[in-house]
């Protein structure tokens, strides 16, 4: 057997000669810094959600009726009738919000050990723009089954571009295809949600892996292993802090991947919905376009930005400024790279002003989704009684929302005045041999 | 032909010529499929006018009816309503509708109470926000939101505020009053909505 193997290998090889190098140039040829730690995991865990969801998306179409009339029948459909048909939604829904804990968590690290410094600001570009697709394509996936929240997500969103001078009318018309969403809206979002948005992101993410291998991970230490000593176990020319990407992370990331199977796999059997947070009690009402739900609001992950949207009054006759700050959010990350001149990658070696003001952003970020998924609601009158509510959450909202612009604003003039009192960088990884 | 000299002037007009020309057809061709997101022929039939008896609705009473698909709330304000509505002008963005909300009505509504008759009530129930539909809160009492509420619409998804004229409250997302549809009395008790009263002649 291993000989008829090696020659189909062979005659492979014969005629696609470049094949093996690109193999070994990603996988066994590629060093990465040898002291990568659990922030790591993310990236390999959102290929492998990116992956659940396609393969779990392509069943789920199979059963699925992308029509104002059929759609949140055929969904139920397959929720009682098709054989295992619950479990595949249920494995898409929930992979849709664990994508979001991922590549929240990746973003994360991209900050804290300022991986979207030079060189790899491409890097970051590539891996906002797959934000910015996915954020599109999570929002119209949830749209398709046509509930109640789904109907009125859809609304909400999609008004957003009528606030835009001039031609915000027309373009909201020309979105939805009729003058409300309907069978017209539900059926190109399906097309956009299964076809379009898909393609594009996987060309993202290929072309997001081929910027990183181009210019090489970063790491905790935000030390560039390029510039180091020469000469490892495997190559006397590669990086002496490097490791072969194939064997060696690629079983470590199977340890990231058992155990966030084992989380993803209790919420998929145990709390699908996981309380409203990733399925909304509301949707599982049919749409009703006259009555809207008592608390419209999105699925948690877009909550942060939806409190900033929220926030912003409208002045001057037009509702535009809380679109322009909800969007805005998202400008500044993709600015990240140029409004933080530090020179110094790591938190580890950078300054206490960083350490705080990241702290603060974080707080700032989970305090705004609260206040977008109207926990703040709840919570003021629960506990200070008998007070305005919309003005203490205004109060509280609009504070979150200065501390979350405030920290793009303080890192570009703490590194640009040189404020920063960063630490010496070492010149290796510190957990080389 | 390899030491020929090249014409670089006839090669740069030869590239700039088939971009433009490749660029116009590609233009050309996006057309008719960005056309095909308009609303359909069919979407804008459906736009027909509506015809509703008022004779069921009592005083401080609303309905809503359905008309393009848009939720229009149809209210018989009682007296103690409209005497309300001068009692918050001072905290409205545009109390007279002649300044953001100049063109949220039809001039035959553009006054005080925002209709043709000031119990009747027509407005479009859609948030000039996000287009959510407000809630009805008729009740002059302290209300979570407003302690000093003298009744209205309140939208639940991002907290607009709205008189019982449909006139947006300062400080929240909303920027317009709520829009008045083309409508008119067919007699006292029946209006049609969708058709203006010179229309109707």
């Amino acid at each position: 057997m291993a000989n008829v193997f090696t020659s189909i290998g062979e005659w492979v090889n014969e005629r696609a000669p470049g094949m093996m190098p690109v193999y070994r140039k990603h996988m066994t040829e590629y060093y990465a810094p040898k002291n990568f730690n659990l922030w790591y995991y993310f990236g390999s865990l959102a290929l492998l959600v990116l992956v659940n969801q396609i393969v779990t998306g392509i069943f789920l179409t199979m059963n699925y009726n992308p029509s104002a009339a059929g759609a949140f029948a055929s969904v139920e459909y397959i929720m009682r009738d098709v054989e295992w048909g619950w479990l595949i939604r249920y494995m898409h829904s929930t992979g849709a919000s664990l994508f979001f804990v991922v590549v929240f968590l990746h973003m994360f690290r991209g900050i804290m050990y300022g991986s979207y410094k030079k060189p790899r600001e491409l890097v970051w570009l590539l891996g906002m723009l797959i934000f910015l697709v996915l954020m599109a394509e999570a929002f119209m996936g949830y749209v398709l089954p046509w509930g109640n929240m789904s109907f009125w997500g859809a609304k909400v969103i999609i008004s957003l571009f009528g606030t835009i001078p001039v031609i915000g009318g027309d373009l909201v018309e020309w979105i939805m295809g009729d003058f409300l969403p309907a069978d017209a809206t539900l059926n190109r979002f399906f097309a956009l949600h299964v076809i379009a948005l898909p393609i594009v992101l996987l060309l993202l993410v290929v072309l997001h892996l081929a910027a990183l291998h181009e210019v090489g991970s970063n790491n905790p230490d935000g030390v560039e292993i390029k510039k180091g000593p020469k000469g490892n176990r495997w190559d006397a020319l590669k990086p002496a802090d490097g490791i072969p990407f194939h064997p060696y992370y690629t079983v470590k990331d199977l340890v990231g991947v058992g155990a966030f199977l084992l989380i993803a796999a209790f919420i998929i059997f145990f709390a699908p919905t996981f309380g409203g947070w990733f399925l909304e009690h509301d949707n599982f009402i049919p749409a009703n376009n006259l009555a809207t739900p008592s608390h419209i609001k999105p699925v948690w992950y877009f909550t942060p930005f939806y409190a900033i949207l929220r926030m912003i009054p409208s002045l001057f006759g037009t509702a535009v400024w809380g679109v322009l700050g909800m969007f805005g959010a998202i400008a500044l990350l993709f600015l990240l790279p140029w409004l933080d001149r530090g020179q110094v990658k790591s938190i580890r070696y950078r300054g206490t002003g960083f350490k705080v003001a990241l702290g603060l952003f974080v707080v700032s970020y989970i305090m705004l989704g609260a206040v977008g998924a109207g926990v703040t609601a709840e919570v003021i009158p629960a506990w200070f009684g008998d007070v305005d509510v919309t003005f203490w959450e205004n109060l509280f909202g609009r504070v979150m929302t200065l501390i979350y612009f405030g920290f793009f604003a303080f890192l570009w003039a703490y590194t640009y005045y040189g404020w920063e009192k960063t630490k010496p960088v070492p010149e290796r990884v510190t957990t080389h041999d | 032909m390899a030491n020929e000299v090249v014409d670089h002037g006839r090669r740069r007009f030869l590239t700039a010529t088939t971009a433009v020309v490749g660029g116009i057809g590609i233009v050309s061709a996006a057309v008719p499929f960005i056309k095909s997101w308009e609303p359909s022929a069919r979407a804008k039939a459906a736009g027909a006018p509506v015809t509703q008896s008022l004779a069921k609705i009592e005083a401080g009473q609303m309905l809503t009816v359905s008309w393009r698909s848009l939720p229009v709330f149809v209210l018989n304000r009682t007296k103690a309503q409209l005497d309300t509505l001068p009692m918050v002008d001072s905290r409205l963005v545009d109390p007279k509708s002649d300044g953001a909300s100049a063109d949220q009505q039809p001039k035959y509504a553009q006054n005080e109470v925002r209709s043709i008759k000031p119990e009747w009530l027509v407005v479009i129930g859609i948030c000039t926000h996000l287009g959510c539909v407000p809630d009805f809160v008729p009740e002059i009492k302290p209300e979570p939101f407003d302690p000093e509420w003298k009744g209205g619409f309140y939208c639940p998804c991002h907290k607009s505020r709205y008189d019982l004229a449909g006139r947006v409250y300062a400080g929240v997302p909303a920027p317009k009053n709520l829009p008045v549809p083309p409508y008119h009395f067919i007699d006292d008790s029946t209006i049609q909505i969708g058709v203006d009263p010179k229309e109707a002649g």
